[in-house]
């Protein structure tokens, strides 16, 4: 069974077994507004918590998002590069931007649920 | 309005002018207007010269439009009144500082013994010249408290790396090559981490979402977090006041706790204009700066520059420099080099720096001079004062304090009407106004950053205040939807920037 849970970067993050799907959330989608680029990470990169994974570039901003985890990339969602609306997809659909094999478990206790992210977000500016 | 000015658009996408009227000029481009019996000049064809310019001999033809010469005029001309300057109007473009430039500047730059001399000329027949970069160095160290000061650098970005490089070689000279990090706050300018990357550091960011300023626990946090002492840090890199139009209260305890590890201060200077001749960024424990003259002493730039960025620091970080920086000897002003700097980090740039603008900047800083300089600062930060006083109210104030020379509003109170920043930016185009800054700093949502400068009138600030009270009036009314299609009046209307970012269209062609 496979969960999702999310970051305070607005990260959200599918755990399939040892692999995360790594997506950014509805929140932070409609904080960029249209997305006009993403640039993927190369498959085999290693990663530790906090490295920048990928960029989001919106007609706003530029937005990193960032590795919840150790870990090392084993697939980029390189069709999102040429189909940009799979960003506001699901993590567990279409939206994730990368996969990694995680190095350390223990990171993800950390992070926080559905409901305890709703909560995060209600209360940012 | 009239469908004559209306502009369509043809299956090519290619603009065609139905019919202009009054001042609203349509204009295509050179290459729709070239006929091949147009030409400039006509020059009869020489007849037996040989090339002797020792290059290949073109062959084919040059690929030029053939257009006449008042055809080109009129088409430059015309272009050149859809551009929006400082000349025009309002351009309250926060943290760019865009303000008047004297025309007696310009007239100085102009004078022939400035603009008509050669890099490459001997010292002895251009001493003025170097005097006058000698005189910028001394007023820029003494408004820096920073003595070391090279002109070299040509533009605010190129003065950053030319900063760090500076501390760089200067941690590489002294055994320091360890430090490898550099601290930079989350609403620094782009251009700061991306400086720190270019020399080799490595970044690490510090927070200061709660209250638009860098904390002393949030600064330990980052200065202790993968060694003890700081010993892996090479430097900071600040902007002061910072990208929100606050002044980092805490800076000069900051700056002691990294000097105490080891660290130099790096000090982004294209906020000077809220501090110059109020206080010395050396006395609150900067070890180098750059200095935009493109905005604190109001030389031309936003397409108009070209920019320039000299580099102040302190007596120790001096030798670390680049070169060329002028110096005397013998009552003689010279130009030093490596022979003279051993220490150098070495050139970073043909020639001397932009000395048409050095000549702008110290004909602005003599002319105003030391209480007029004072006066600056003052005036700025008045007017980026009454503006946020003025709109506090009609718009979300994140920071409801005083600011400096800029300050920040946001769309919190009217984006679920569906008017956003970008919205408002739009509006201010049909109003006449340069939108101010969108989008930045991005430690908020929907920022609007608004520096009016010293040089703008109470009348254009009144009316800027007036048309975005008007906005806000508007919103709350429920007269929302014209503030999806604005500009209504400018020669091109709402851009679709999504396609235009996802698919841009970089070059003509003629299918």
């Amino acid at each position: 069974m496979s969960e999702i849970k999310f970051t305070n970067e607005h990260e959200c993050i599918k755990i399939d077994g040892d692999v995360a799907w790594i997506g950014i959330t509805k929140y932070a989608q409609e904080a960029l507004g249209d997305v006009v680029h993403v640039e993927l990470p190369e498959v085999g990169k290693q990663l530790k918590k906090g490295d920048n994974l990928a960029v989001v570039e919106s007609v706003k901003t530029a937005a990193e998002v960032y590795s919840p985890v150790d870990g090392e990339i084993i697939e980029a969602n390189v069709d999102m590069e040429n189909n940009l609306e799979l960003v506001a997809q699901l993590v567990s659909e279409g939206g994730w931007i990368a996969k990694i094999k995680i190095s350390d478990a223990s990171q993800l206790e950390g992070l926080m649920d559905e409901v305890k992210y709703n909560e995060y977000t209600e209360n940012l500016d | 309005m009239s469908n004559e000015l209306e502009i369509t658009q043809d299956i090519n996408n290619k603009f065609t002018a139905q019919q202009a009227r009054g001042l609203n000029y349509e204009e295509n481009l050179l290459w729709e207007k070239e006929r091949s019996d147009h030409s400039g000049v006509d020059l009869p064809v020489p007849e037996g010269s040989a090339v002797r310019t020792g290059l290949p001999e073109r062959t084919e033809d040059i690929g030029l439009p053939q257009v006449s010469e008042p055809q080109v005029v009129r088409h430059f001309v015309k272009m050149s009144t859809w551009n929006y300057s400082i000349d025009h109007g309002f351009f309250p473009l926060g943290s760019c500082t865009m303000k008047h430039n004297p025309r007696l500047s310009e007239k100085l730059a102009c004078l022939a013994g400035f603009a008509h001399i050669h890099p490459k000329q001997p010292e002895s027949t251009v001493q003025g010249a170097l005097k006058l970069m000698y005189e910028l160095q001394n007023w820029l160290a003494e408004l820096t408290a920073l003595p070391g000061v090279c002109l070299v650098p040509a533009a605010g970005a190129q003065g950053e790396l030319a900063g760090m490089m500076t501390i760089k070689r200067a941690h590489e000279l002294n055994n320091q090559s360890q430090r490898k990090i550099v601290l930079t706050p989350d609403s620094s300018h782009g251009t700061n981490p991306a400086t720190a990357v270019m020399c080799g550091y490595e970044l690490r960011v510090i927070s200061t979402k709660d209250t638009g300023r860098i904390s002393i626990e949030a600064f330990k946090e980052a200065l202790y977090a993968t060694s003890d002492d700081g010993s892996d840090i090479a430097g900071m890199m600040v902007t002061n006041p910072n990208t929100c139009g606050l002044f980092e209260t805490n800076i000069k305890e900051l700056a002691d706790l990294l000097h105490e590890a080891g660290g130099y201060f790096y000090c982004d200077g294209a906020n000077f204009n809220a501090l110059v001749g109020k206080i010395r960024p050396g006395d609150f424990g900067v070890d180098v700066m750059h200095v935009n003259l493109h905005k604190t002493f109001s030389t031309p730039h936003g397409g108009g520059g070209p920019g320039s960025g000299p580099i102040c620091t302190t007596v120790k970080l001096a030798p670390y420099m680049p070169v060329p920086v002028v110096g005397m000897k013998n009552d003689t002003y010279c130009l030093q080099w490596e022979e003279d700097r051993p220490e150098t980090l070495g050139r970073l740039k043909g020639f001397n720096g932009q000395f048409a603008i050095h000549v702008r900047a110290l004909s602005y800083m003599m002319s105003c001079g030391a209480n007029g300089l004072k006066q600056v600062a003052e005036d700025a930060v008045l007017s980026a004062n009454y503006i946020f006083s003025q709109l506090k109210d009609d718009f979300h104030a994140p920071y409801d304090a005083p600011c400096m020379h800029e300050c920040i509003i946001t769309d919190k109170i009217q984006k679920d009407t569906g008017v956003t920043t970008i919205d408002f930016a739009k509006a201010l185009c049909e109003y006449g106004f340069h939108p101010m800054t969108v989008y930045f700093p991005i430690v908020l949502s929907g920022t609007m950053l608004i520096e009016p400068t010293e040089t703008e009138s109470k009348e254009s600030i009144d009316r800027f205040i007036t048309v975005m009270k008007k906005f806000a009036e508007d919103i709350k009314s429920g007269d929302t939807e014209k503030f999806h299609s604005f500009p209504l009046s400018t020669p091109r209307k709402r851009l679709d920037e999504v396609i235009a970012a996802r698919n841009p269209v970089l070059r003509w062609s003629c299918n």
